[in-house]
């Protein structure tokens, strides 16, 4: 007996809309023998992870906070995975389009005005993409890995974040916290309008735009074609005349300029100034968003609200019953391998072979 | 010796096989017939035990039984000799026949073995050489004598000439005339008529996944052969005389490193291809073929500017695309991955090769999908490429209805210099003629034709001129009326064109 992958000559459309379903299903299934084993109430564990977050006028606010900064990295990110560039560092280029970012506000405070957050917007975007231009250019010019690169650079934005607020950066006036100077309200992304909210910002605007138009470039352009043909089959696109180091340039650029968008977005929306931590794993988190979105932008909204579902989640549950806070991270691991191994059923018909099924009559 | 009754393989909708019967004895040299997807290889997957039937028996020496896998075929003594070779390249002779046996035998008892049967059928070979210093030829013996070495009573062999020479090919026959004298039976697969006439003592032929009928192959004439394997008469091709244009293509001096381990260089290639005609360049395949496509395309850029010529001005630093807008197109090898992406559908397809060069498709940068559709039905219709829906993916397509895409989406761009390579591989017999005929006319009108191919018979019928590329080295050109096989046999071989001529 044995279980036979045999490739579908196209993808299953039925298999494609219940493939995400069904890895959220299994990861529900999942978790529950989870809190059973660790002697908790599956169905009460589960309910302050998936419901309680959507009942509540604040959380789910904090919902949609949570998922910007997802989302818009997803979103980078599906250019860069579809074009086979595999972007591990987008944690880094959060943060490093956050520095640059905010180095306009606490550099260049005569600024003061309505120039100011347009400006710090765009040094967030080419902090990000300078940053994802490094392991790029070592792919391109060396042959490095960027898979290695990226990811180690993490680590040095991180250090260089921490190394700045401790030291050069540090609020003059702040009782030696480290922390920046608060940004002035000019440097402030501005809360949405006709809302009672007050840190959910119009950056969710910029985020759902930035999805519908990465959509378009993607299925509509010769750029994104060319993305496209590049990762799923590099001779193809050496026939097409594409040049694959360009490619990588831009994909990884892209995606490093989204991830910086969406650092500045943050530091200059929720938070308002620079601290030791801003992001709770952001840049990694929306690894399994873009897949679990399938690498569509639009998709990676949905995706993006659903694993800020498990970090809200994760905090009520923390509180409510005891869990650790790491049980978020737990939950978002075992959604993406239930997201990429229902994948397989997308492409692949799958079949029990047993001993009388496979023999001829004889 | 072996019998196989109302053989019957499905796979989804698809019948692969239709009640097939088979029968062969010992002794006996049974050509397998059919085109590309008639059910051949799946039949003798059967028989070899790599894939099991939905219904039907197999009777071996009088006994009906079932094989399970490869291995229990072997130990039947049913041996087989694929077309793609499964050799490793860093270990040597003996070592790559030592893993195919039953552990227990030593390195030297084999090499010994190796020698006796290798002197018994004619078959040299060095136990101690790595496969990778082999050539094709010499590497297929390797394949034929690991066979051998199981003592088997039948042999299959699976297109086993594609790759070889004629000259190869002749000594390859005279081996399996003597392994059928020893009572052995042999199943020869092909589509070469020429061949199985020459060889074989029987023919069963397959069209469709059904058995059209058995004959004896030396008894019949070409053309009913080919009538019962492709079911149509297929066209011939009306030649006029071609009209000689201006040197539309030049290769002055074209040499290129090798890109790789597994790439040939080239040296020092010289060619002259006028508008009007179809220039082919024959050889077996590894011999330089790509790399040449590769360098006339510009997929890889020539080390000199002036080694590649259109019109007289040089273009070897031009871009594929450049080329493109020029006039220029081209049809790869490989289709699945390099001349068109499986998982797109066709209209994506489409952009591959017109994506930057037509203006219509492309404006600012944004992909005019309907254009894009108007083209692949264009292509579709002029090359009757069958389809379930309007727009499938690539890799839905069988090769050769693949293969009359690619060429039409090339053709309705109305290139005045297009390069083909391998235009016919994998594609059925009616699809091959509509190809080739396809090539004739764009050259009647005015085009220059390149057609790179290993088929001989191909090249025979529609080359105005011939080169043949030996390892990386061009041969002179030699016209349609001094053509003759024997003499390309020779250069395909690797003789130069001064021996050859004085031979």
């Amino acid at each position: 007996m044995r279980l036979e992958f045999k490739k579908r000559a196209a993808p299953s459309r039925v298999a494609t809309w219940l493939a995400p379903v069904a890895a959220f299903a299994l990861t529900l299934a999942t978790g529950a023998l989870i809190f059973l084993s660790l002697g908790k109430d599956p169905v009460a564990g589960l309910y302050y992870f998936f419901v309680e977050p959507l009942t509540v006028a604040w959380s789910l606010e904090e919902l949609v906070v949570k998922m910007i900064p997802l989302a818009l990295i997803a979103v980078g990110l599906c250019i860069c995975f579809l074009s086979s560039t595999w972007n591990i560092g987008a944690e880094g280029q959060f943060i490093v389009g956050a520095l640059a970012g905010s180095s306009v506000p606490i550099l260049a405070p005569w600024l003061d005005g309505p120039a100011m957050l347009p400006l710090m917007l765009l040094a967030g975007f080419a902090g990000g993409m300078a940053y994802g231009l490094i392991p790029a250019t070592l792919k391109v010019r060396f042959g490095a890995n960027e898979i290695l690169t990226s990811l180690m650079l993490v680590y040095v934005a991180e250090l260089l974040l921490d190394w700045l607020v401790r030291g050069p950066w540090r609020n003059p006036d702040g009782f030696n916290m480290p922390e920046s100077a608060p940004f002035p309200a000019s440097g402030r992304v501005p809360a949405m309008p006709f809302m009672d909210v007050d840190r959910l910002t119009i950056a969710i605007i910029i985020t759902v735009a930035a999805a519908i138009i990465v959509q378009f470039v993607l299925s509509r352009t010769l750029f994104g074609y060319s993305v496209r043909v590049g990762g799923i089959a590099p001779r193809a696109a050496r026939f097409a005349g594409f040049d694959a180091n360009r490619t990588v340039l831009w994909a990884l650029g892209l995606s490093g300029g989204f991830a910086g968008l969406a650092g500045i977005l943050e530091v200059a929306g929720p938070i308002g100034q620079l601290r030791p931590a801003i992001s709770p794993g952001y840049g990694f988190t929306a690894i399994i968003v873009a897949f679990l979105a399938r690498l569509s932008p639009i998709g990676c909204l949905a995706a993006a609200f659903v694993l800020s579902l498990t970090y809200i989640g994760g905090e009520g549950a923390q509180i409510a019953m005891g869990l650790s806070d790491k049980m978020a991270r737990v939950f978002q691991g075992i959604l993406l391998f239930f997201a990429l191994v229902c994948d397989a059923f997308v492409f692949y018909r799958v079949r029990l072979v047993t001993a009388r099924t496979g023999a001829a009559p004889s | 010796m072996l019998r196989a009754e109302k053989i019957t393989k499905r796979f989804g909708d698809l019948v692969a096989n239709d009640a097939l019967d088979l029968a062969i004895d010992a002794g006996e040299i049974r050509a397998l017939l059919g085109e590309n997807g008639a059910g051949k290889s799946t039949l003798v997957k059967v028989l070899y035990g790599a894939l099991q039937p939905d219904s039907g028996r197999i009777i071996f020496d009088e006994e009906v039984l079932r094989i399970a896998n490869p291995s229990a075929a072997r130990a039947l003594g049913i041996g087989m000799v694929f077309q793609h070779f499964s050799l490793f390249e860093a270990l040597t002779v003996a070592e790559n026949i030592a893993l195919a046996l039953p552990s227990g035998r030593g390195l030297a008892e084999i090499a010994r073995d190796l020698k006796e049967l290798s002197a018994r059928y004619g078959l040299p070979l060095d136990p101690a050489t790595p496969v990778g210093d082999l050539s094709v030829g010499e590497r297929q013996r390797v394949e034929i004598v690991r066979c051998l070495m199981q003592d088997p009573k039948l042999i299959i062999l699976d297109e086993p000439t594609s790759v070889l020479t004629p000259q190869e090919s002749d000594e390859l026959f005279a081996v399996l005339r003597r392994l059928a004298e020893e009572g052995r039976a042999i199943l020869f697969i092909s589509h070469k008529l020429d061949e199985v006439r020459r060889l074989c003592h029987s023919a069963t032929i397959l069209r469709h996944g059904k058995l059209i009928g058995t004959c004896d192959p030396r008894k019949v004439s070409k053309g009913e052969l080919s009538r019962m394997m492709v079911g149509e008469a297929v066209a011939d091709i009306e030649v006029s005389p071609p009209m000689l244009g201006e040197t539309a293509l030049e290769l002055r001096g074209l040499s290129m490193p090798a890109a790789g381990d597994f790439s040939q260089a080239l040296h020092d290639i010289n060619l002259i291809a006028p508008a009007g005609l179809v220039t082919a360049i024959a050889g077996v395949a590894g011999n330089g073929q790509s790399e040449l496509f590769d360098a006339i395309s510009g997929e890889r850029l020539a080390p000199d500017d002036d080694m590649i010529l259109r019109r007289g001005r040089p273009m070897g630093h031009y871009s594929i695309n450049t080329r493109r807008f020029l006039g220029a197109a081209f049809v790869s090898e490989e289709r699945l991955g390099h001349g068109a992406v499986p998982s797109f559908s066709l209209s994506e397809n489409v952009i591959l090769t017109h994506g930057v060069t037509d203006a219509m498709l492309a404006r600012r940068g944004i992909i005019d999908w309907s254009t894009a559709d108007d083209i692949r039905e264009d292509a579709c219709e002029s090359f009757d490429v069958r389809r379930g829906v309007p727009n499938p993916a690539a890799g839905s397509l069988s090769g050769g209805n693949l293969q009359k895409f690619v060429v039409g989406r090339e053709v309705v761009r109305q290139p005045d210099l297009l390069v083909i390579n391998q235009p016919t591989w994998g594609v059925d017999a009616a699809a091959a003629a509509h190809i080739r005929a396809t090539l004739s006319e764009l050259a009647r009108k005015g085009a220059t034709v390149v057609v790179i191919s290993q088929d001989l018979d191909e090249i025979f019928e529609i080359a105005d001129q011939v080169a043949v590329l030996s390892e990386g080295r061009l041969s002179e050109l030699i016209p349609r009326a001094e053509l003759d096989r024997e003499h390309i046999g020779l250069l395909m071989a690797g003789e130069t064109s001064e021996a050859v001529v004085a031979a």
